[in-house]
């Protein structure tokens, strides 16, 4: 994403159109709403599930050390290279490095979805290097055509509806004009599968990688991550060094919580387990399987106050359930992770001087902690967030609060403050043009307490 | 620093976890006397919603309470705690234990909020603190009191309507459930309407209603929507700040809906 001055999450939301806010609004509602049925189906006890994934995901944030030597050796048992990448700029890097010993230049290279190459941004490094990147997700491939960026964890399109993606197809020539979701799908299908049996790379995300017997986890809808780890001759997974799992017996935990808290489903309709490359007795499967463990700030999150929102596992029901999320969706917080995760691990992995108000854009309702699979306090820490921006100075109160506490400590000055109330209709206040653009001032009603229990003692 | 209020008198009702609360107000109950509680009014109520005040006292009378209300309280210190200046929230805060806090009843507050601040809020400020006993009012009715119905006692009852609960956000942070709606429904001349995405905010979020104005408002006006929806004439809520700005909205744009507070309902029913 390019730097400079981005807007504010509210400056932003004053320029979403209805029709992105009808979208957002009518997805995550229906998302929300089959969340909690398929879980209490999924679980005897969703609050114990919950608990018992939280715990787990603390052991490997205690242990990520130990752990991430287990995967790495268990990995290159299994014949899967290893590789680390410190930030951004060297894991981009060193992903052009493997492309470029695994395809000439010009080759296609097929992606799975991933957040992790989203936080790299690693689409405009390869193409830069001369590679052909084609986006096989379905939202992803819209994102792609539109020149988009995903607003959404786990639906990327979310802001879109069908007559805009219908729009975009009809515009690239993939087939008839149709507002028909099967149609628009066989029309993409049509497109990329040429495009699975040219590429010579594939790359994609993980969902879990689990350190006990270095085997990659991928859950998937579509069948494109399938087709994306399989069909070319080389894989290459990126993931976030938090995406670690102990052992094999966490998955059906893990994989129900995801599945339901993401999109309301007992089961994802693809789960992949990667165990390396393909063996010789085997006539599928990529020769080349590279894992590229990505650190970009974790290690420093880890050890600072942000730190339970690695236990993160990109679900993004806190962003469904989210009634700012909902309003503005997921560009206005102005990087690749939004909603009331990105308004958390957005500024905790890049300094809270990067992106000092996207803190700020939360009502703190909890309803994002209440869905968090793993029960990140996510509310607790927007709260930490702002207090470490204001003490920096790197977010401006509009608010004078020395003022409001000089009569808060006081008694007298609080009661010769409530006198003076009525009058401060006419008064400026730093909130009142924030409050009066869509609400009238309110007004005393009834009577007064103070006068009332004065009177009846 | 952090500075904890001093404990000289040894009566600082502070408990160590949700789940005591309860035993540590039984040995605070005298017995065969009326259960003694603090008024805490809040900011909001003080400003601008005595009736709530009023109402909550007699409500509290009613179940049996004798309720004392100390006049030098001011704000819990939870706008600028919000705010991210936890320096101002801190003496807010720290004024708010000494006039307050620092007595061997238990306070009850007509707000989650507020609760919410004293109990979730000031041990972040304070670090290492236990949270206070502080109860919002419904919780203090059903789990202290034991009061699962309301006893109403006026001899006409007020004319029936349809109501609309919100159930304010903050009450999550201390536990809340249905008290409220337990409450409320017991009420004969009260009919609760069921109204789209029920559990949803409503945008107020202090601070951020003014900050985040067209935020804030497009999530207030899909609540209002929902509930002109269900038929209800009246939002009813456990917290004002909620109201105050549902209530902005409603005027700005002539909504056929009044707001009150449950303890406002309750007190209806008292002769």
């Amino acid at each position: 994403m390019p730097k400079g001055k981005k807007p504010s999450v509210e400056a932003f939301a004053r320029g979403v159109t209805a029709e992105t806010t009808k979208s957002v609004r009518a997805a995550s509602k229906s998302k929300t709403e089959s969340r909690i049925p398929t879980l209490e189906i999924a679980f005897h006890d969703v609050e114990g599930a919950r608990t018992q994934a939280a715990q787990i995901k603390e052991f490997v944030l205690d242990n990520i050390s130990s752990l991430l030597v287990q995967l790495e050796a268990k990995c290159k048992m299994n014949g899967i290279q290893v590789h680390w990448a410190k930030d951004a700029e060297s894991a981009r890097n060193l992903i052009a490095r493997l492309c470029e010993e695994a395809a000439p230049v010009g080759s296609t290279i097929v992606k799975a979805k991933s957040m992790a190459t989203e936080e790299i941004h690693l689409n405009e490094h390869l193409i830069e290097k001369g590679y052909e990147v084609v986006e096989t997700d379905l939202g992803e491939y819209v994102i792609q055509i539109d020149h988009d960026t995903p607003s959404h964890l786990v639906t990327p399109i979310i802001h879109k509806n069908k007559r805009q993606v219908a729009e975009s197809f009809s515009r690239e020539g993939l087939g008839p004009y149709t507002e028909s979701p099967e149609e628009l799908a066989a029309q993409a299908r049509r497109h990329l599968r040429d495009r699975f049996k040219e590429a010579k790379i594939g790359i994609s995300g993980i969902n879990f990688a689990i350190a006990q017997s270095g085997r990659l986890v991928l859950v998937e809808n579509e069948g494109n991550n399938r087709l994306s780890t399989t069909a070319p001759d080389t894989h290459i997974a990126v993931m976030g060094l938090e995406k670690i799992l102990p052992s094999e017996g966490d998955l059906p935990l893990f994989l129900r919580l995801l599945a339901g808290s993401a999109t309301g489903q007992r089961m994802t309709v693809y789960v992949h387990m990667i165990s390396g490359p393909r063996r010789k007795d085997e006539n599928d499967g990529p020769s080349n399987v590279h894992l590229v463990i990505l650190d970009n700030g974790r290690t420093k999150v880890l050890n600072g106050p942000y730190r339970e929102i690695l236990r993160c596992i990109r679900c993004g029901a806190c962003l469904n359930v989210c009634p700012v999320y909902r309003q503005v969706s997921g560009h206005a917080y102005g990087h690749v992770y939004s909603g009331p995760l990105g308004a958390v691990l957005a500024p905790a992995l890049e300094g809270v001087e990067q992106l000092p108000d996207v803190a700020k854009a939360s009502t703190l309702c909890g309803s994002c902690e209440e869905v968090c699979p793993v029960k990140i306090p996510i509310p607790r820490m927007l709260l930490q967030l702002r207090e470490e921006a204001v003490r920096k100075g790197v977010l401006k109160e509009p608010i004078p609060w020395s003022m409001f506490v000089f009569g808060a400590t006081s008694g007298l000055r609080w009661r010769t403050g409530l006198k003076l109330l009525p009058m401060s209709k006419m008064a400026q206040h730093p909130m009142k043009n924030g409050w009066t653009e869509f609400r009238d001032l309110p007004e005393k009603q009834g009577r007064d307490f103070r006068k009332w229990w004065n009177g009846r003692s | 620093m952090n500075h904890v209020p001093s404990n000289s008198r040894g009566t600082l009702t502070f408990v160590s976890s949700k789940a005591e609360i309860g035993e540590d107000l039984r040995s605070l109950n005298p017995i065969g006397g009326k259960q003694r509680v603090r008024l805490m009014l809040t900011c909001l109520v003080d400003s601008f919603f005595g009736e709530v005040g009023i109402a909550s006292v007699r409500v509290l009378e009613h179940a049996g309470c004798e309720v004392l209300f100390d006049k030098d309280q001011t704000c819990c210190g939870q706008p600028p705690f919000n705010s991210g200046d936890w320096t101002a929230a801190r003496q807010a805060a720290g004024f708010t234990m000494r006039a307050l806090l620092e007595h061997p009843e238990p306070v009850v507050a007509p707000s989650g909020s507020c609760s919410a601040m004293v109990r979730e809020g000031y041990p972040m400020l304070y670090e290492g603190m236990h949270h206070p006993l502080v109860f919002e009012l419904s919780e203090f009715l059903v789990h202290q009191l034991k009061i699962s119905e309301w006893k109403v006692t006026v001899k006409t009852l007020p004319a029936r309507r349809k109501i609309a609960l919100h159930r304010a956000c903050h009450g999550r942070a201390i536990g809340l459930k249905d008290e409220q709606a337990m409450l409320v429904s017991s009420l004969p001349w009260i009919e609760m309407m069921e109204f789209g995405q029920q559990e949803q905010c409503c945008g107020f979020g202090g601070a951020f209603c003014a900050t985040h104005n067209s935020i804030s408002a497009g999530i207030g006006m899909e609540k209002l929507h929902n509930i002109v929806d269900s038929g209800a004439e009246e939002i009813v809520s456990g917290d004002m700040g909620c109201l105050l700005h549902l209530n902005g909205l409603i005027k700005r744009h002539k909504i056929p809906l009044r707001t009150r507070h449950f303890a406002e309902l309750l007190a209806e029913g008292i002769a």
